[in-house]
């Protein structure tokens, strides 16, 4: 078999399982909790977003009904917008100086 | 050897980099930047009709705004909040009771900054203090009862001029600072701060709201509001900016929703109290 074909099998097989990984409960659990815990973090930071907290239920909600595909697209979807309200309040802790009237 | 001690000192003097403006609270000379930059800004608008809110930055705005005040949609929670204010506790003792002058023409005086609790005290916590000191439970802090009782505070004090005293007490200038802090500070999906539309953008549009100055912003509040089709406290406001960015809000009353009153009552000073107000 040439080494193009067998690389092409490999990866193929490889894309089977990890779908079949990401679409479980085990799969969106491990992505739910990622989401989870980057949003408490905003949290401590006073800075979440509703659409985080959207994306986290719409996860739960999808996950309720058997869909794992969407629920961990939705969960991570949070996780990612989390992650971005982190990010905006560790660079306004000082950024906000800048926009005072002088 | 004298001498190189003094040399390394004064090159240490020149290397370390200069306290920044930012990094000190001054009060005084934010006031001072914040009420010139508005007044260079809009030259035509009086210095006192800034507390109107979006009808000092659009005369067709204000027009509408003569017309519904000949019967202003905030006179039921008026009505109701006199009501209840008069109106004794079981134990016999009134509102009146709780507040400097019967709490009558006081509300230009709040928030102030409480020494012995060592937080920012706005009219609607002193109100649910008084409640709760008297055997009553608090109210619900964004509208219905509460804007109705600040209402009527607030029509007691119109025309009075705020009067905002910050202490120099550390406690007071880091809840000021703080204040000062969450105005300035972009939040939420849509990366405002409150300072974005009411420092930068007062007068231009978001969709069809015309946007208030914040000079003298709180000075109408509590306020009839078209769009929630009653009456809301500060807490409602603020509440309602942060959703409008799509950020989580804080609780009614979070101590960051107290200091931002706080800096912004300060911000306002020698302006008159004109709530309660009607906005669109």
């Amino acid at each position: 078999m040439p080494a193009l074909m067998r690389l092409a099998v490999v990866l193929f097989a490889t894309g089977l399982a990890t779908a079949a990984l990401a679409a479980s409960a085990d799969g969106f659990k491990a992505a739910y909790a990622k989401a989870e815990a980057a949003e408490n973090q905003a949290g401590a930071l006073k800075n979440q977003w509703t659409t985080t907290e959207a994306e986290l239920k719409a996860a739960k909600k999808a996950a309720d009904a058997g869909n794992f595909n969407d629920a961990i697209k939705h969960a991570q979807q949070a996780e990612a917008l989390a992650n971005a309200s982190i990010a905006q309040a560790k660079e306004q802790a000082t950024a906000w100086k800048n926009a005072v009237v002088r | 050897m004298r001498r190189a001690v003094s040399l390394a000192l004064a090159l240490f003097c020149l290397a370390a980099p200069p306290a920044s403006a930012a990094d000190t609270v001054n009060p005084k000379a934010d006031f001072k930047a914040f009420r010139d930059y508005f007044t260079k800004r809009f030259p035509n608008v009086p210095l006192n009709d800034f507390v109107n809110g979006p009808y000092s930055m659009d005369a067709e705005l204000r027009k509408q705004w003569v017309e519904i005040d000949a019967f202003p949609p905030y006179q039921f929670a008026l009505d109701k909040g006199k009501q209840m204010f008069d109106t004794p506790f079981p134990n016999g003792k009134t509102y009146g009771d709780c507040f400097p002058n019967k709490g009558i023409g006081i509300r230009q005086n709040y928030p102030f900054f409480d020494a012995k609790s060592g937080e920012v005290i706005t009219l609607d916590v002193a109100l649910n203090q008084c409640r709760q000191a008297n055997g009553e439970e608090p109210f619900d802090y964004t509208k219905d009862d509460m804007a109705a009782l600040t209402a009527y505070m607030a029509y007691t004090s119109r025309g009075k001029l705020f009067d905002i005293k910050i202490p120099n007490d550390r406690r007071a200038l880091a809840a000021y600072q703080k204040g000062e802090e969450y105005f300035y500070t972009r939040r939420g999906q849509l990366n405002f701060s409150c300072a974005s539309c009411h420092v930068q953008s007062p007068g231009d549009h978001i969709r069809t709201e015309v946007l208030a100055p914040a000079l003298g912003i709180v000075a109408a509040l509590p306020i009839y509001r078209s769009e929630w089709g009653g009456m809301g406290t500060t807490s409602r406001r603020l509440i309602t900016c942060n959703s409008q960015v799509r950020g989580v809000p804080l609780k009614p009353e979070d101590e960051l929703y107290r200091d931002v009153e706080y800096y912004l009552s300060y911000m306002s000073n020698g302006l008159p109290i004109s709530g309660p107000g009607a906005r669109p």
